[in-house]
């Protein structure tokens, strides 16, 4: 009967549920249930329709293709928010082996929004620092939908610490909306405590290699996104403020969150070109969420090269490499031309040499007091 | 973020760009009418109930440092538009609109110059500039005056004011946070001594970067210091914050500022920790 249909890729995007089709998946949805009615009426008829099958699959598939291939900004951040979406957990499970958490940052308390542990990726031993979202409803208000407080991120850079201090490979699983903004986490001191995780990873003695999992909200992703690498998964996003955010403060109102994700460019594709991002991991076929593993086995690939590749670095060149990058970031113009500088060429440049780069020739005046 | 809204939801920021034009102006504060050249004379700084009024780069400088001492750094710095930004207004309209009202290029000015004698090297945000928010020009030169300090042996001195990271520049914006972050990390390893003064207000990705990673951390009486803007809790966890939530006296009580000092005597204060700490 039909049980000659190969098993593709196609066959994971017919699998999924019909309740998380996005809005613009409206067609694919159609295809699908167009399908499954064929096989159940060949399966009550004992008629066969596999050809008609087949050709479903494949336009299905074509279809998927091409509406991913065609992603909008906030056609994206909806694929990123997808309730199904693999989270921090789901690859703990697939590619982690032998994860244990390590809780608490020895001063306030243990926010469950920012998990931290041990666990080999293939044959490293590494310590993994990643955004909690949580599956179900109670999850989700226990780790409050993946934003973290201070001791999240105070947390997070104890437990770095204790890697650099044994040498273990720091991977930071991106995955938040933005940093909790609350009366508390103001009292506790956010802003500080995100801060500080900046300075210090930037200066930390151990490889460090940051993923974009999902979301990447602002402040709240770079306080754990400091590091040798960034990558972004291929439909993540990565934003200084999430498109709701912007709109209400640029448009006045939420509802041109849409408007607002075009006009902030945080789709992986911009941050490569950005050199924000280093790489983008591929997806399966209609987004992360129609199967776990393929999503998994591409970033789990990823860390295994990367981190080969970084321990070959020495210590040194390694932190020189990460500030350079670091350094490099931004667009700007100087000498009153127009053109994009790169700042590769003025970073030993400036250092020190005052009178050169103080071109509007300001008399040097003597100081008056002492 | 760069946030200038009158209102929201019955919650109202009665604080503006209030440096006033005629001969008097109300002061937000105290309600009182200071005359203009009263308040000129005080350092922009109410008599009555010592409301710190915001200032612009420029007057910063001119209070901060012994006269004619500032030598300006990469002041042919100007942004771009990488993103082609455009919300109800184009980005570029934008900046030439503030680049016309300040005569600025963007949002920081930074430089060497002299506080009482002592050589330091001073970064200061304009609040009148896009609310100082920090995009690659800002964070570009934060990031040189950090390495200039390092190199040339100064302390160095940020005075911040900023609304937090410029959304017209996008991620970009965002990574200035680390990319500053990181050259404070350096001239920290380097034994350098960084002294930031933070102004009001001092907000989101400037607050989350260099402004909170001083040696020393002053605050100017008042100042808004703080993660997310009153409008974000609001939105999100539908909560009003407390009288004096955020404000500097708030952050000395939390622990997470040294001091807080007034206007008229953040040059000394300057000078004495320079004394203490500098090289």
């Amino acid at each position: 009967m039909a049980n000659n249909i190969n098993q593709g890729a196609e066959s994971t995007i017919i699998k999924s549920n019909n309740n998380d089709w996005l809005d613009f998946e409206k067609t694919l949805a159609e295809l699908s249930n167009q399908i499954v009615e064929l096989q159940n009426l060949q399966k009550a008829k004992g008629i066969d329709y596999s050809p008609e099958i087949r050709q479903l699959r494949n336009n299905l598939v074509k279809l998927t293709t091409k509406i991913y291939d065609n992603l909008s900004a906030w056609e994206t951040v909806q694929v990123a928010r997808h309730p199904k979406r693999p989270l921090l957990q789901d690859y703990l499970k697939i590619i982690v082996q032998d994860f244990r958490e390590l809780h608490g940052d020895r001063c306030f308390g243990d926010d469950r929004a920012m998990v931290t542990g041990i666990g080999r990726i293939g044959r490293e031993k590494v310590l993994i620092v990643g955004h909690n979202k949580g599956r179900s409803t109670e999850e989700k208000v226990a780790c409050h939908f993946g934003c973290a407080h201070p001791e999240g991120y105070r947390k997070a850079l104890l437990k770095m610490k204790l890697a650099e201090k044994f040498q273990l490979p720091i991977i930071c699983l991106i995955d938040t909306p933005g940093a909790y903004p609350g009366i508390g986490a103001e009292e506790r001191g956010q802003a500080q405590a995100i801060a500080n995780n900046l300075m210090e990873m930037s200066l930390l003695r151990t490889p460090i290699v940051c993923v974009v999992i999902g979301e990447g909200g602002s402040g709240g992703a770079l306080g754990i996104g400091v590091g040798d690498r960034l990558a972004i998964m291929q439909n993540a996003y990565y934003s200084v403020i999430t498109p709701e955010g912007c709109a209400a403060i640029l448009w006045k109102t939420g509802e041109q969150a849409a408007q607002a994700a075009e006009a902030l460019k945080l789709t992986a594709k911009h941050l490569l070109k950005f050199n924000v991002a280093d790489q983008i991991i591929p997806e399966p076929l209609g987004g992360a969420h129609r199967n776990h593993h393929d999503a998994a086995h591409n970033l789990e690939m990823y860390l295994v090269n990367t981190l080969r590749d970084l321990r070959r670095c020495k210590m040194d060149n390694l932190l020189e490499n990460r500030y350079r990058k670091l350094r490099r970031i931004g667009q700007y113009s100087n000498n009153g031309s127009n053109k994009a500088a790169s700042a590769k060429t003025r970073i030993s440049g400036l250092a020190g040499n005052l009178s050169e780069s103080a071109p509007e020739t300001p008399v040097r005046k003597k100081p008056i007091a002492h | 973020m760069a946030d200038n809204s009158k209102s929201w939801d019955g919650y109202s920021i009665k604080k503006k760009l209030d440096v006033p034009e005629g001969l008097w102006c109300r002061c937000p504060g105290c309600e009182e009418m200071i005359f203009n050249r009263t308040l000129e004379e005080n350092l922009q700084v109410c008599p009555e109930c010592n409301y710190h009024f915001r200032i612009s780069a420029r007057k910063r400088i001119e209070i901060l440092c012994d006269e004619q001492s500032f030598e300006e750094m990469l002041g042919n710095y100007s942004p771009l538009d990488p993103l082609k930004f455009s919300d109800l207004k184009t980005y570029k309209s934008r900046l030439k609109e503030q680049q016309k009202k300040t005569g600025q290029t963007d949002a920081a000015v930074v430089g060497k110059g002299y506080v009482k004698g002592r050589p330091l090297i001073l970064a200061v945000l304009d609040p009148e500039f896009m609310m100082g928010s920090m995009g690659s020009v800002v964070g570009e030169k934060i990031a040189v005056a950090a390495e200039t300090a390092q190199e040339a042996e100064l302390p160095l001195v940020i005075v911040s004011s900023s609304g937090g990271a410029r959304m017209q520049e996008g991620v970009l914006s965002l990574s200035q946070m680390a990319k500053t972050s990181a050259a404070i990390a350096r001239l920290n390893q380097s034994g350098g001594l960084y002294i930031s003064i933070l102004a009001d207000p001092t907000t989101g990705g400037v607050a989350a970067s260099f402004a909170l990673l001083g040696d020393i951390i002053i605050a100017e009486p008042g100042a808004l210091i703080g993660f997310a803007g009153a409008r974000t809790i609001w939105h999100t966890i539908k909560v009003e914050l407390p009288e004096g939530f955020q404000k500097a006296e708030f952050l000395l009580e939390h622990g997470f500022i040294d001091m807080i000092t007034p206007r008229n005597e953040l040059r000394s204060e300057i000078a004495r920790l320079i004394d203490y700490c500098g090289k």
